[in-house]
């Protein structure tokens, strides 16, 4: 067995095991590093890069970069919260996103890393506005890709966890979308048992629970009284206040 | 789907062992013969291969050339890039267009031809040039259109459109292309007449850590624009523990601009393949792939039979050269239309038969790469100079070039200039050299390193090709004073935008918005922050990328904001009264105007009355 090891982050000291990425000895030490496409228990992948944390200098992905002895990591900088907030605003400019009316409001990853990173206002980005048909063949799901982030936890979920296949990335580029391994949802064996249809999975609302919106009132959301990423903050030895960026803070 | 067409699949999966690691070869022969992929065809060969249907179509919808639509029996392929519409290419398309009927990305009705653009194919030293199914045209007009669809309607053959075949190798009847090599300066190291065996041989009565000694003392550095040194990544794939490891070719030139590899495959493919078999010696590795951009599959034959020549002379195969310890082969993997598959990992990730996207970093490719074995992968130039280092001696190459960037350095030079062609030139050269010698003395501005380099204005001409100072993969392309260098910026990140795999935010995203502002500007609608907005923006996506394309894609953006500020400085205005140039009413109102088929009584009364 080797042995356990340390390194720095926001100047504090994080003790990591090996064989542990960034994220993970961040995650135990309740270090909260900002993420949308990865989530405890599916394999990180690296495609959101809102985990982005500079180390040493350099700016890498903190899901998929090995934790290292010594390193020193920046997490909670205004330069390394600004390249996050242009992630996230890319993500919100890249689909069709209109929280008002949209079911996941108030349990949505993206609207709230959007509040907790202190994006308010509209930015100087164009809005891509893509008109993507909506799946709704299955009887208990539905698909509504004009709000996927392409975070691909659907893909890792079903493949890893449920062993099906039901989707995977199709096309490149601006034009990279999530597709089903059949003409439609309903000619998949797609259920809604799935782990890959269950809320956990998602972050944004892609994957739709078909009678199922709504279901929280305001108020009583996931995020509506904790900000995103306070369970893990929450295992911090000195429990430290989330650290919500206040908009006019907001230099961009 | 009917019986026949489930026949050929099947036998096309058969040919490569039902293996989804051969996906790439598998999806190409069913592509030729039913000339798409479609849903019906992707079911059968997932279930044959044991994979899932989205996964086929993950990777088909990946690559350019294959296409889940029916493709005309005959498709071309025009060549879009910059020099060749300089040159003309869009005349040339608007008289296929006009000939055929239909527009670029459309198939005739009666599924005889598909006419499509496609990016740099590496001919711009004959532009505009086009890929008619395999076969390369050069030297295009629009009068010639008419005689190349004659032929093709007479015949349905597009081999049947080389008349006269280009020079050197070129004219090999298993290549018989009218692609010419246009040498136009030889140098000591690669273009040169070497017999590469001699490398092989000198190789081969060393020790494996000798070699790989050799190539370290060498400083040779990598080919491909980044310049690893060759030596300390051999070192480090051969000192990782495994059963298994590999070396890749990579042949997939596709920075706009480039065609010395074009030039190499041709002309010195003996040279690579020693390079490649030193390499193999060095590291332990028992196989090999040339992994060929597919715009170069007129090429293929005739290396496969150069392959085969090579296992006759005991030159690859079992017991190389007398040697019962050492074996290897090199099989060719075609690429289909992906500029990513020049980064290595995404590369890799090819070669087994997926979606070409690069893969997380660690692990290298030294330390994890093809199916998970230790992978060396070098560029086509990098190899060729291998087998020359082990026949001459590392000293020999170290002595030519500067002390950061040993040996000599092909150039593909293009563009406006009297004599575009191949140059090998010793590393240290100044532009303005390489200008004088192309014949580019009215050069304004010159694209090094094509679209992920600089794009640089005259005031550096005096600067220095070499890793210490302007790094090149080997494109040059010269604009003189008469282009548009926004609208060479704007190409570039089309580029950029259209190659992107889209794996990650940054990149997938952040490259169009950086045209749309780039075209705000190109527009006369920018405001001098829009430059700041350019400037954050393309920090962001450098930083945060996963791959080279994100790290390098705002240069063409960045270079000329930085070479050409008195260009931006004269399109970028201040508003008065705090209006917003960007915005602009009566555009925004266009849309509802045409719902309601009617003028706006509010804003635009005389609308419409100045137009
Ligand atoms: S998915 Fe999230 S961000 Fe998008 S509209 Fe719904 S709540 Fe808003
Ligand atoms: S559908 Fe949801 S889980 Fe799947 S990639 Fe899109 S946003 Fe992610
Ligand atoms: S930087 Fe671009 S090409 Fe590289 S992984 Fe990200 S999206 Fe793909
Ligand atoms: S969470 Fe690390 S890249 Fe998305």
């Amino acid at each position: 067995m080797s042995t356990e090891f340390e390194f720095t982050i926001d100047g504090e000291t994080v003790v990591a095991k090996p064989g542990q990425t960034l994220m993970d000895a961040c995650d135990d030490a309740g270090v909260y590093i900002p993420r949308l496409c990865d989530v405890e228990g599916l394999v990180p992948q690296g495609s959101c890069r809102v985990c982005t944390v500079k180390v040493n200098g350099r700016t890498v992905a903190a899901c998929t970069q090995p934790a290292e002895p010594g390193v020193v990591v920046e997490n909670d900088t205004p330069q390394v919260q600004g390249y996050r907030r242009d992630l996230v605003r890319m993500l919100f400019h890249e689909g069709n996103h209109l929280c008002p009316i949209c079911e996941a409001s108030g349990r949505c990853e993206l609207q709230a890393m959007a509040y907790r990173l202190g994006i308010s206002q509209d930015s100087l980005y164009p809005y891509l506005q893509p008109v993507r048909p909506v799946d709704a063949s299955h009887p208990d799901i539905a698909l509504d890709t004009n709000r996927c982030i392409l975070c691909g936890r659907c893909i890792r979920a079903s493949r890893d966890v449920d062993g099906k296949n039901i989707f995977e990335y199709v096309g490149r580029g601006i034009h990279k979308r999530i597709g089903v391994n059949a003409e439609n949802l309903a000619a998949t064996d797609a259920s809604i048992d799935d782990y890959a249809m269950s809320l956990e999975v998602c972050p944004v609302g892609c994957i739709i629970r078909k009678r199922e919106g709504f279901f929280a009132p305001i108020g009583q959301r996931q995020f509506d009284n904790k900000p995103i990423g306070w369970e893990i903050e929450a295992r911090h030895k000195n429990r430290i206040a989330v650290h919500q960026i206040d908009p006019s803070e907001e230099q961009s | 789907m009917d019986n026949d067409n489930a026949t050929l699949i099947k036998q096309a999966c058969a040919d490569y062992g039902n293996d989804p690691r051969r996906m790439m070869d598998i999806l190409w022969q069913v592509q030729d013969r039913l000339r798409c992929i479609d849903g019906e065809a992707m079911s059968l060969i997932a279930s044959l291969t044991g994979t899932y249907r989205v996964e086929v179509e993950g990777v088909v919808s990946f690559y350019a050339f294959f296409s889940d639509k029916r493709k005309g029996d005959i498709t071309i392929r025009l060549c879009d890039d910059i020099v060749d519409r300089h040159a003309g290419a869009q005349a040339v398309a608007e008289a296929f267009s006009d000939a055929l009927g239909i527009q670029p990305g459309e198939t005739s009705a009666d599924g005889g031809f598909s006419l499509e653009f496609t990016p740099c194919i590496g001919m711009c030293d004959q532009a505009p040039a086009a890929l008619i199914n395999d076969v390369v045209v050069t030297r295009l007009t629009p009068a010639k259109v008419k005689s190349i669809l004659r032929t093709l309607r007479k015949t349905k053959d597009p081999q049947a459109l080389i008349g006269q075949t280009g020079d050197g190798a070129n004219s090999h009847p298993l290549v018989k292309a009218m692609v010419r090599n246009n040498i136009r300066q030889p140098g000591p190291v690669l273009l040169t007449d070497a017999n590469p065996e001699q490398g092989l041989q000198a190789a081969l009565q060393l020790s494996p850590q000798e070699v790989i000694t050799q190539i370290e003392e060498s400083l040779l550095r990598g080919r491909g624009g980044a310049g690893f040194p060759t030596g300390r990544k051999w070192r480090l794939a051969a000192n990782t523990p495994a059963e298994e490891r590999y070396v890749i070719c990579n042949a997939d030139e596709g920075e706009p601009g480039t065609f010395k590899d074009r030039v190499l495959l041709t002309e010195k493919p003996d040279m690579l393949f020693a390079g490649m078999t030193i390499a193999a010696y060095a590291v332990g590795a028992r196989h090999g792939i040339l992994y060929l951009r597919g715009e170069y599959r007129y090429l293929r034959a005739y290396l496969e039979a150069k392959l085969q020549q090579r296992r006759e002379q005991n030159l690859l195969g079992a017991g190389i050269l007398g040697r019962d310890d050492f074996t290897f082969d090199i099989r060719i993997q075609m690429g289909a239309g992906a500029y990513i598959c020049g980064e290595e990992s995404s590369l890799i990730s090819s070669c087994e038969g997926k979606r070409g996207e690069p893969k997380n970093r660690p692990p290298f490719p030294v330390q994890s790469g093809y199916l998970g074995y230790p992978t060396v992968v070098n560029n086509v130039e990098t190899l060729s100079c291998v087998s020359r280092i082990m026949e001459q001696s590392a000293h020999w190459f170290r002595a030519m070039g500067t002390t950061g960037s040993s040996g000599t350095k092909l150039l593909s030079i293009s563009g406006d200039c009297a004599r575009p062609g191949i140059y090998e030139v010793v590393f240290g050269v100044t532009l303005a050299e390489i200008l004088q010698q192309a014949g580019a003395q009215d050069a304004a501005a010159i694209v090094v390193g094509g679209a992920s380099g600089q794009i640089v204005g005259r005031t550096e001409f005096h600067r220095r090709l070499c890793f210490e100072d302007l790094a090149s993969a080997g494109a040059i392309v010269c604009f003189n004073s008469s282009r548009n260098i926004l609208e060479a910026a704007a190409y570039y990140m089309d580029f950029f935008i259209e190659e992107s795999c889209g794996y990650c935010t940054p990149c997938r995203v952040g490259n169009v918005f950086l045209k749309k502002g780039l075209e705000k500007i190109m527009l006369g609608e920018g405001e001098p922050e829009d430059l700041d907005y350019l400037r954050n923006l393309s920090d962001t996506i450098i930083a945060t990328s996963r791959c080279g394309l994100g790290h390098t894609s705002p240069n063409p953006i960045l270079s000329t904001m930085k070479y050409f500020p008195l260009v931006y400085s004269a399109m970028v205005k201040e508003r008065p009264g705090g209006m917003q140039a960007g915005f602009n009413i009566q555009k925004a109102l266009d849309e509802a105007r045409i719902i309601a088929k009617r003028r706006s009584l509010i804003y635009d009364p005389a609308y419409g009355d100045k137009e």
